[in-house]
């Protein structure tokens, strides 16, 4: 692990709340961790387990999924479908050897800017302290066998 | 796929994204990713001149993709867009990278923002050659609107709509519309007659041709979309035949049965089993308490019916709840405020301590239609208190209970002292706050006049109210504890009545009503607005707008503005007849669908039917409104949702994570 | 030989179950003998790898592999019979993706040799020998191939043509597909794209299956032996895990039609990555528990009680696609072995 490691998080950021929060954090000039890289989806409930693992395998050290408070969902019950997707996901990710800290679920309304600043600052100090996941490299690569060479990996941040 | 050229558009936003974003870098590096055709960095993108720049490089260079890295989306995706369609390029293909408010404003270190940025727009350069082009989809708006809660807000409402032409069902939960403005004496800081005010507007409402009124009625269902709702309304059983009632009252007279008022005298006072809430109700027609009719309890009375004058007779003991199906194009929700409950902060002692009063209390009392006939006097219905405290802030700006300051109770309170000085001018009246807030036209002139008629001001927070007294003087009183943190010592001041100012707070069902309109509250119950400050009476769920106290804590003047404000939204929509739609929506391939019924129960505005003839679901694009959960829930990678399908989402992965992963495993 | 195309069929990590499957198209296995010459077959025609190393590249038309990627001799026979093959077909589900064999993909290699050479109730190891690589006798040196971490498809080893699903396929497929490739190779018609899935519906297990469909709410799953099906409903909304929404068909729903839920033997749908994800994924959205309004802690424990009856999420929803899922294994002792 070098030691000036900066974990790249992957944010999948509902549109109506937590993608509105992270605007809000910006807009509010709060400063937090700019690790955490989102993608908007129009919900939590548009998060497909799929997503979260094929960030995991291509180099994301953990993801984030972001949504409305449970009750909150701009379409009513989006985020308890993700809430139960990633109960499910959780358990499955154990047997895959992922650890908790890198795949996680917040909610944060539009107007918690401070609340998703707080959580991306938290998860991403859970996950440096976890070191690189490097999927590719660390897990898949070294089968006992010839790999195809990799090609340079970009200098880290 | 790879024939695309895209043009890539880094905004300087003029330092806002330059001091921390190297943005030439950021254009550099992406002109040279693929089918990236150009890319240019500007100062302000948003700008006509840097519109333009997209404009004449679509047409010049046959751009087919447009990406701008600079702000949000929800600030200038319509702008992009615009530029886009001006240019003659369908505007979906377009996407934006949010290289402001979630890089350059969240971080001082420059290397990690600009890495940032270039991962965000490689994101979006990525994403954007698998968008295809869309185009909005038509809705037209059914003209009738639904206005649920008829208090001021809602009335507000209903009467500029109506007024403007359009019709207007008017859904109320008590028998009379009105709200709790009806129930006040005066309203601050002019101190008009409430019911003055209120009823010429109420019997508006009542008369107006455009406007169905339905009172003692609720919305139990609702379905379908913007321009096209189905709101099933239960018109519960009045008992009473509103065709032939002239509303003369006689019943009312003759009924035999009298029980406390705990609605609209707020346990003040009495009324008949047949009644009207309030003399000046709309409508005028009574309605049978079914729970505490004599006839209905034992089988005889029917004195209302005895005396009734209509031919024929206007009670009618078998009358139904009638379930009515109203379609309308806009709802707006009205539906009020409840007072906290004080019995939740013992120490103040409602309930046990009998000269403890709540305002909507002391509002009746000094009614001069009130239980007292506008007399201020003590539980026993004839004292008059010679001291008077009123507490600010009970149950609002409080930790334990609500922490928002619930805006309207200072003022409340003020007009509570002046009217004990008015009607009691010897009385000492002790008004105990936290923080004095009076900001409104008027506002701050009342509480000076309030210290000019001598009001004692206490500023502190009342620990305690009770009835053991510690030295002779506080004998048979009530005495309010307060730190008064003014001058720095604790007080106890006694006093004959003390009146609490509760906080205003959510509809104990306001949950499920926010669940039954498909739009939001928060955390205290209060419907959730769709900008805070900028779309204060629209909703997340197009279509359906919020007026009033529902949406927070506030007093007449703003709910009137409100009320009018979302009347005006929705005549927008009146007017325009037609209105586009994001096409943003689920489609199921149906020469792939197994009819495994995964994505049935996904859809909560229930827009995917199930064919039993082909065995195959279906999503009805009207109703969708593109969340995308069944995309996510299909087993089967069938069910496609535009502008966010999985090769789009699974490019911008790979895209966001360019510097990463660039190594491809085959053995 | 004779100039009749050639066949080949290679048996790598499998159980086998594949070759006779081929014998399981019945008299039509006289058209396959009328049409091609075998050129290699271990299992029914004693071939030697010298054999093939004297073929001239290409010289096979359509070669057969059955089975997922171990070890380095599979490795080496892979990359052998793709430069003597003009075909590479990807013969059922451990060569497509990996299958049963690549379920050791969630553990190490060390754990796998402990359970076949310690653990097992069967085994009588006193010494604790284990395989090693190399191993000198007097006659020279005996070698082993190197036993790998991680069990890949086939295509993550050589350049596939085409992939037939199934454990194992399904006779009528597997003729099926042998006729379009003998109409190719005799007449000259199309085939399909390189890369295809051949040998499918396209459409997933549920559309064959004739169980009663209705909506899906789960509040509690049974393992197989937990439960007796109530005859022509829906498995899965039995509480049976049943792959068969997320798998594609063609196998006729052999299994759910006899009580057992789709162990997903045909993988995913064309167009999906990741089998075992979208399966997860429509499993969760049907789950009975948790509603907007209670409290979030709550909520999510709700909905943790009625998945901690699924036993073991990847090992059931990547039965027979680990190799070939996103993540391809699992990580143990920190890295992938």
């Amino acid at each position: 692990m070098s030691e000036n490691f900066e974990p790249v998080i992957v944010g999948f950021l509902c549109n109506w709340c937590s993608y509105r929060a992270a605007d809000l954090a910006g807009t509010a000039r709060l400063k937090y961790a700019p690790n955490m890289r989102p993608i908007r989806v129009m919900c939590s409930g548009r998060v497909d387990p799929q997503f979260v693992l094929k960030a995991l395998r291509n180099g994301a050290d953990g993801v984030m999924i972001a949504g409305c408070h449970p009750g909150e969902c701009h379409y009513v019950s989006g985020n308890i479908k993700a809430l139960r997707r990633f109960v499910l996901l959780k358990k499955m990710l154990r047997q895959l050897g992922v650890e908790e800290e890198r795949v996680q679920l917040v909610w944060a309304s539009a107007s918690e800017g401070i609340i998703l600043a707080e959580k991306v600052d938290k998860m991403t100090a859970e996950v440096r302290a976890l070191g690189p996941l490097n999927w590719n490299k660390t897990v898949l690569g070294g089968n006992g066998h010839p790999v195809v060479k990799a090609e340079p990996v970009a200098e880290e941040v | 796929m790879n024939e695309e050229k895209v043009g890539v558009y880094v905004c300087h936003c003029g330092t806002n994204i330059a001091k921390v974003v190297d943005v030439v870098d950021v254009a550099t590096w992406a002109g040279e990713q693929p089918n990236v055709e150009v890319a240019r960095e500007y100062k302000f993108m948003c700008s006509s001149l840097g519109q333009e720049l997209i404009e004449q490089d679509i047409k010049e260079k046959g751009l087919t993709r447009v990406v701008v890295a600079s702000c949000s989306p929800h600030m200038h995706e319509k702008t992009f867009r615009g530029a886009c369609e001006r240019a003659g390029l369908n505007p979906f293909l377009f996407e934006m990278a949010n290289i402001r408010e979630h890089d350059s404003w969240i971080t001082d270190d420059k290397v990690a923002a600009t890495q940032k940025a270039k991962s965000l727009t490689n994101a979006a350069i990525a994403r954007v050659v698998h968008h295809q082009p869309l185009e909005p989809i038509p809705v037209e708006i059914n003209p009738n609107t639904l206005i649920v809660g008829g208090g001021i807000a809602g009335i507000t409402a209903a009467l500029e709509l109506a007024d403007a032409g359009n019709h207007v069902y008017l859904v109320e939960r008590e028998p009379s519309i009105g709200g709790h403005m009806a129930q006040l004496d005066k309203t601050f800081p002019t101190l008009d007659c409430s019911a003055c005010i209120l009823t010429p507007k109420m019997v508006d409402v009542g008369q107006h041709a455009n406007i169905t009124l339905l009172t003692w009625s609720e919305v139990e269902e609702l379905d379908g979309y913007l321009g096209n709702f189905t709101a099933t309304v239960r018109k519960k059983a009045r008992y009473v035949n509103e065709e032939v009632c002239t509303g003369c009252g006689i019943c009312i007279e003759k009924c035999p049965a009298k029980v406390l008022d705990e609605v609209f005298e707020v346990g003040m006072g009495t009324r008949k089993v047949i009644y009207r809430p309030f003399p000046q109700a709309v409508p005028k027609y009574p309605v049978i308490d079914k729970e505490n009719c004599i006839y209905f309890l034992r089988g005889k009375c029917k004195a209302c019916e005895l005396f009734c004058p209509t031919e024929p007779n206007s009670i009618d003991f078998t009358q139904k709840d009638e379930i009515l199906k109203l379609q309308v194009g806009n709802i707006i929700l009205a539906t009020g405020y409840d007072l906290f409950d004080v019995k939740r902060i013992p120490q103040y002692g409602y309930g046990r301590l009998k000269n403890v009063f709540t305002s909507l209390e002391f509002e009746r009392m000094v009614n001069a239609s009130g239980p007292t006939d506008g007399k201020i006097v003590l539980r026993d219905g004839k004292t008059p208190p010679a001291s008077v405290a009123i507490v600010h802030c009970v149950g609002s700006r409080d930790e334990n209970y609500h922490k928002y300051c619930s805006k309207i109770c200072c003022m409340y309170s003020l007009k509570f002292a002046h009217l004990v000085h008015e009607r009691i001018p010897d009385a000492e009246v002790y008004n105990c706050y936290i923080d004095m807030r009076t900001p409104g036209k008027g506002y701050e002139e009342f509480y000076h006049r309030l210290l000019e008629e001598g009001t004692n001001f206490i500023r502190g927070k009342v620990a305690e109210i009770t009835d053991a007294p510690r030295i002779p003087a506080e004998e048979g009183k009530l005495v309010v504890q307060v730190e008064d943190t003014l001058i720095g010592r604790q007080r106890r001041v006694p006093v004959d009545m003390v009146i609490l100012s509760p906080a205003m707070e959510a509809k104990p069902d306001s949950k499920e009503v926010s669940q039954l309109f498909k739009m939001g509250c928060d955390f205290d119950g209060f419907f959730t607005e769709r900008h805070p400050k900028l779309d204060p009476v629209a909703t997340m769920t197009e279509g359906i707008y919020i007026a009033g106290a529902c949406q927070g804590p506030k007093d007449v003047p703003e709910s009137v503005v409100q009320g009018a404000a979302a009347a005006a939204r929705v005549a927008g929509l009146i007017n325009r007849g037609t209105v586009m739609m994001e096409p943003v929506r689920a489609n199921i391939d149906q020469d792939k669908c197994s009819g495994c019924r995964i994505c049935n129960n996904m859809c909560p505005y229930n827009a995917i039917v199930f064919h039993e003839d082909r065995h195959v679901s279906e999503v009805i694009t009207a109703l969708c409104q593109g969340c995308g959960t069944c995309v996510a829930a299909c087993p089967s990678g069938i069910i496609t949702g535009a502008h966010f399908t999985n090769d789009q989402v699974f490019s911008e992965i790979e895209g966001i994570l360019w510097d990463v992963r660039p190594e491809k495993v085959l053995a | 030989m004779s100039d009749k195309p050639k066949l080949a069929m290679y048996w790598s990590a499998s159980c086998g179950g594949c070759e006779i499957s081929v014998l399981n198209i019945h008299e039509h296995i006289l058209t396959v003998d009328e049409v091609f010459d075998v050129a290699f077959f271990p299992c029914i025609a004693d071939f030697k790898v010298h054999h093939v190393e004297s073929y001239p590249d290409g010289y096979i038309d359509v070669c057969l592999w059955n089975g997922a990627v171990r070890n380095s001799e599979g490795e080496h026979m892979a990359h052998l019979l793709r430069q003597k093959s003009k075909f590479m077909v990807a013969y059922g589900s451990c060569a497509y993706e990996g299958c049963i064999p690549a379920l050791s993909n969630l553990t190490s290699k060390e754990a796998t040799f402990n359970t076949v050479y310690f653990d097992n109730p069967s085994i009588d190891n006193p010494n604790k020998v284990l395989p090693t690589e190399s191993v000198q006798v007097t006659e020279g040196e005996l070698t082993l191939p190197t036993f790998w971490n991680t069990v890949k498809s086939l295509d993550q080893v050589i350049d596939v043509d085409y992939y037939l699903p199934g454990c194992p396929p399904e006779p009528p497929q597997i003729w099926a597909v042998l006729q379009v490739i003998v109409g190719a190779l005799l007449e000259g018609k199309p085939l399909p794209p390189k890369g295809s899935l051949v040998g499918h519906s396209g459409v997933a297990v549920c559309e064959e299956c004739p169980l009663e469909k209705s909506e899906k709410t789960i509040t509690k799953f049974f393992r197989p032996y937990e439960i007796v099906p109530e005859p022509g409903v829906c498995l899965l909304e039995q509480g049976i895990v049943c792959n068969g929404p997320a798998t594609v068909g063609g196998c006729g729903a052999l299994c759910p039609q006899v009580g057992m839920g789709c162990r997903g033997c045909y993988g995913p749908l064309p167009g999906v990555e990741d089998q075992g994800g979208k399966m997860l994924s429509a499993i969760a959205s049907v789950i009975g528990a948790g509603e907007a309004g209670m409290d979030e802690h709550e909520i999510e424990r709700q909905i943790e009680a009625v998945v901690d009856t699924i036993v073991d999420p990847a090992g059931t929803f990547y039965r027979f696609s680990m190799a070939h899922s996103l993540l391809e294994r699992a990580k143990v002792n920190g890295k992938g072995e």
